[in-house]
């Protein structure tokens, strides 16, 4: 609970309704969307303006009261659960779009808005804003560029940090810091935009963004690969690329994942099959019609079981329906389902999916992985029951032991889901101990009183690295 | 005027509540929420509030508290889940398929031990559930009182004397709205078999539910005369009653049970092939009586009978509709969903008998699949913001410009006509149920 006169101040800047810290709010804000991490916060508050969010980290420093970022909770790093108690800033009613410029291709929004509602507008006036997490139907914009989200088009498109080029950010001191513009070239200073993108809401609380806009792709193609060997699948992933072929997305299923699918939503799938390939390409109608069937030649080439391009809408959906089920029938399996996100460059998906393989059979798991096998960003997923004591330990040594096989074989602990709480025990393995110490001198700079998302990103231990046997 | 005192009631402690919920909360549903807010954007209580304990997502994570111990339950609880519309469009959203709709039940049970605390919810809640619902000829009786009310120029006394005006306005409008309740249910009207036109294609029963029997008795009538058009024998057992829907949504568990337990007798003994329903929020019920015998040794084989005949009148119509003499109706319809026949019972098959009856031209309403507010008796027990969804729905809906909009449940017909008054849109659109628009081109 807040102390009354903090109450009373917060009260005078967003109004008596807009500051919360009843039991029932508190709890509702004391999670995201990642397993088994909880904490409650003193109270809850809700900005609607920059001018709220300046007055409101004013006090928040006056009283070193620690202030926790958050859009919809949908993050999986532990990143918006409110650790150290303190409030949560949630950011859902600074929501406008404010503009779409037709001139300079950007768009300008509040961190509140929808991803996928940016999605929708500028695609209504022929523009296209290409980063897509899985999450886009509920994350806002704010959330996507705090934890650099991802998604399916990374590996053409890239991801968050590729098209924000400029923000309005509040520091906790209550100044506001403004980076970048509608400009495509500005190497004035370090490039500050770039360094908040990603942060993880540890260095500033995002107010306003502009991102970059292209033109949306004239037409789309989708296709399906089968292989029975997973190091075939694995290879046609690199030689597509060698081939000077980049897809929008190049999805990959595990044998488990297939399995599990198939049982679920019965969509006549391979139960036999190693892996599965899903492609899909975006550009003018004539070049994506010359590089699906060139994919779907090297996937020939490599000995695939079984190769099909869809040949309308309703197929493309069928096929990519095996994708979209991924989710749905894995979390239908057990109580708890812990998707993770190790990465690794995408010519190590096959050992790196061998050593995922390796690690589940020797803990007992079940772990099926999928993702984004284009740019190596893998998702092993634990089907678990977050009750059951003594098998989330099994897990929590799998998944470490997951996380150093990625970077062993020059991968990383995350991919497009941030480091946040659940992470930071391993970040030094990935960034190294001169790594660590530079971004807490950002930090400090930044932060001085460590006042933003404090436990974030650094632990206070660092976990010791797994030694393989 | 003497003040008058509430009356010291004995409620049960919410220590007691928590106890039972402790008790009765299904642990592996709850744990199967995996937090991802995937539900958030179909909640149509968490898009007016913006709280995250106004969605389900939040919901869930406050009954989980209360079934780990970490939170009391307590007035805020409670209303939190009263707030809820129940319209478990979350369901359909959910990946990981939690069954959102039975834990929201179980908690209203636990908060139901306490009695409501304002009288006159607890009153209403007493003259609908105990007297009302579950006796079809008092329902009749208040039907003809109703009917008598119109007809006898009383309603014309009481709107001009300004009578009306003691009542808070959303129940005025309501009653604007009202269709004329009948005396005659269409038992009465039909009789109890009605014999197949044409090849037959299976025996129906047919339920008759309620309030929609006793305010709706024509829409009984022509889903009757449709299923005979379409080649069914139609039987209409009497010993049927009340679905139990509105007391189980409001954790009236063993009321709902016992209307539950009568219905699969009746209709056992009818030996039907199928059991038809014409409102969403029925039909829904009825396909989960099999869940509310679960592991009743007694009951569970034939509760499983049972919810496996029930279907939606669009499903029965849908498969023989081009044996259907329909003659064109030029209009333009658009469609509004019913949660229950959505996301509770999946049925997809009235907009592809829209699409597919002679000069109808079809106009999709945009967020057709979110709830209009209706949701039972939420709009009398939370006027409020049942008023402001329907409100933001007839802005979609006057863009349609459609001049006929289909639903396919009471509640929802109810609340569809009372939002085309309130919009002002009498005069260009009207609200039908689909076996009403149906019935229109057959004859």
């Amino acid at each position: 609970m807040l102390s009354t006169e903090v109450k009373r101040e917060l009260q005078a800047v967003v109004g008596p309704d807009d500051v919360r810290d009843d039991t029932e709010t508190r709890l509702a804000y004391s999670y995201d969307a990642t397993p088994m991490y909880q904490a409650m916060p003193d109270g809850v508050v809700f900005p609607e303006s920059t001018e709220e969010v300046q007055a409101i980290m004013k006090i928040a420093s006056r009283y070193r009261i620690p202030i926790v970022g958050r859009g919809s909770g949908s993050n999986l790093s532990a990143g918006t659960v409110p650790v150290e108690g303190g409030l949560v800033m949630v950011m859902t009613k600074m929501n406008r779009l404010i503009e779409i410029d037709q001139e300079n291709l950007t768009a300008t929004f509040q961190p509140g808005l929808i991803t996928k509602q940016l999605h929708e507008a500028v695609e209504r006036i022929g523009l296209f804003y290409p980063p897509d997490p899985g999450s886009m139907h509920v994350s806002t914009l704010g959330g996507n560029i705090a934890e650099c989200a991802g998604g399916l088009r990374g590996l053409k498109y890239g991801t968050t940090k590729d098209y924000v080029i400029g923000l309005e950010a509040v520091l906790p001191s209550g100044d506001i810091l403004r980076t970048g513009g509608k400009l495509t070239k500005d190497v004035a200073g370090y490039d500050l935009t770039k360094l908040l993108v990603g942060s993880e809401g540890t260095l500033a609380i995002i107010t306003e963004a502009t991102v970059k806009l292209l033109p949306l792709p004239e037409d789309r193609r989708v296709m399906v690969a089968h292989f029975s060997d997973l190091y075939a699948a694995a290879r046609t992933v690199s030689q597509i690329i060698a081939e000077r072929i980049i897809p929008c997305t190049l999805e990959f299923l595990d044998q488990g994942t297939i399995r599990v699918i198939e049982d679920y939503a019965k969509i006549g799938l391979p139960a036999d099959m190693a892996a599965i390939l899903l492609i899909e390409q975006d550009g003018p109608t004539s070049v994506v019609e010359r590089d699906i069937e060139r994919i779907a030649e090297i996937c020939r080439q490599a000995k695939a079981a079984h190769v099909q391009v869809a040949q309308s809408r309703e197929e493309e959906a069928q096929l990519m329906s095996a994708r979209r089920s991924a989710l749905s029938a894995l979390a239908r399996l057990r109580p708890t389902t812990i998707l993770e996100d190790a990465t690794v460059p995408r010519a190590a998906i096959a050992p790196m999916v061998e050593q995922i393989n390796r690690i589940k059979e020797k803990y007992g798991l079940q772990i099926c992985t999928f993702g984004h096998a284009g740019d190596g960003n893998l998702h092993p997923t634990c089907m678990t029951d977050a009750r059951d004591r003594e098998e989330i330990e099994r897990v929590e040594k799998a998944f470490e032991e997951i996380f150093d096989a990625a970077i062993r074989l020059g991968g990383t602990i995350t991919g497009e889901h941030g480091v946040g709480l659940a992470k930071a025990p391993f970040l030094e393995w990935k960034v190294g101990k001169s790594g660590i110490e530079v971004m807490k001198g950002i930090k400090k700079a930044f932060d001085p009183d460590g006042l933003l998302n404090p436990g974030k990103m650094f632990a206070k231990e660092t976990r010791r690295r797994v030694v393989i046997m | 005027m003497k003040p008058v005192k509430e009356k010291p009631t004995d409620q049960v402690a919410w220590e007691q509540v928590a106890e039972y919920l402790r008790k009765t909360l299904d642990q592996d549903e709850l744990t199967h929420c995996m937090r991802c807010g995937f539900c958030l954007p179909a909640c149509p209580t968490y898009r007016e509030t913006g709280l995250e304990q106004a969605s389900p997502r939040g919901r869930i994570a406050l009954m989980k508290a209360v079934a780990d111990g970490i939170i009391e339950p307590d007035t805020a609880f409670a209303d939190q889940m009263n707030l809820c519309l129940g319209c478990r469009a979350c369901e359909t959203a959910c990946p990981a398929g939690v069954q959102y709709g039975r834990v929201l039940e179980q908690a209203r049970a636990g908060i139901a031990l306490r009695e409501p605390s304002s009288r006159i919810v607890r009153g209403l809640r007493k003259l609908f559930f105990e007297h009302l619902f579950p006796h079809q000829h008092r329902l009749r009786m208040l039907g003809w009182g109703l009917a008598l009310y119109r007809r006898s120029g009383l309603r014309w006394l009481v709107r001009r004397s300004g009578l009306m005006r003691l009542f808070p306005e959303h129940l005025r409008e309501m009653e604007a709205v009202m269709p004329s309740a009948s005396f005659k249910g269409v038992r009465e009207r039909l009789g109890g078999i009605l014999r197949p036109e044409g090849a037959p294609r299976g025996r129906v029963g047919l339920f008759r539910g309620c309030i929609m029997d006793v305010l709706f008795t024509e829409t009984n009538c022509n889903t009757a005369r449709l299923l005979v058009k379409a080649g069914y024998e139609v039987v209409i057992p009497d010993k049927q009653r009340c679905c139990g829907a509105l007391h189980a949504h409001a954790g009236e568990e063993e009321a709902a049970k016992r209307l539950a337990r009568d219905n699969i007798v009746a209709f056992r003994d009818a030996k039907v092939d199928w059991i038809v329903s014409n409102a969403g929020g029925c039909g829904a019920m009825l396909v989960e009586y099999v869940h509310h015998f679960q592991g009743d040794v007694l009951m569970e084989e034939d509760a499983r009978w049972f919810s496996e005949r029930v279907r939606d009148i669009s499903q029965l119509v849908a498969d023989g509709i081009d044996d259907l003499p329909l003659k064109r109706l030029e209009h333009r319809v658009t469609y509004q969903d019913s949660c229950h026949l959505r996301n509770g019972m999946r049925v997809t098959e009235p907009r592809d008998i829209l699409r597919r009856m002679p000069g109808m031209t079809y106009v999709e309403l945009f967020e057709s699949d979110r709830c209009c507010g209706s949701a039972g008796i939420y709009n009398l027990t939370h006027p409020e913001m049942s008023k402001q969804i329907l409100d933001e729905k007839m802005i979609h809906v006057k863009n349609t410009q459609a001049d006929i909009l289909v639903t396919s449940n009471p509640g929802c017909l109810l609340q569809m006509k009372w939002g085309i008054r309130r919009a002002g849109l009498e005069h260009r659109m009207r609200a039908v149920h689909l076996a009403d628009l149906l019935m229109e081109a057959v004859e």
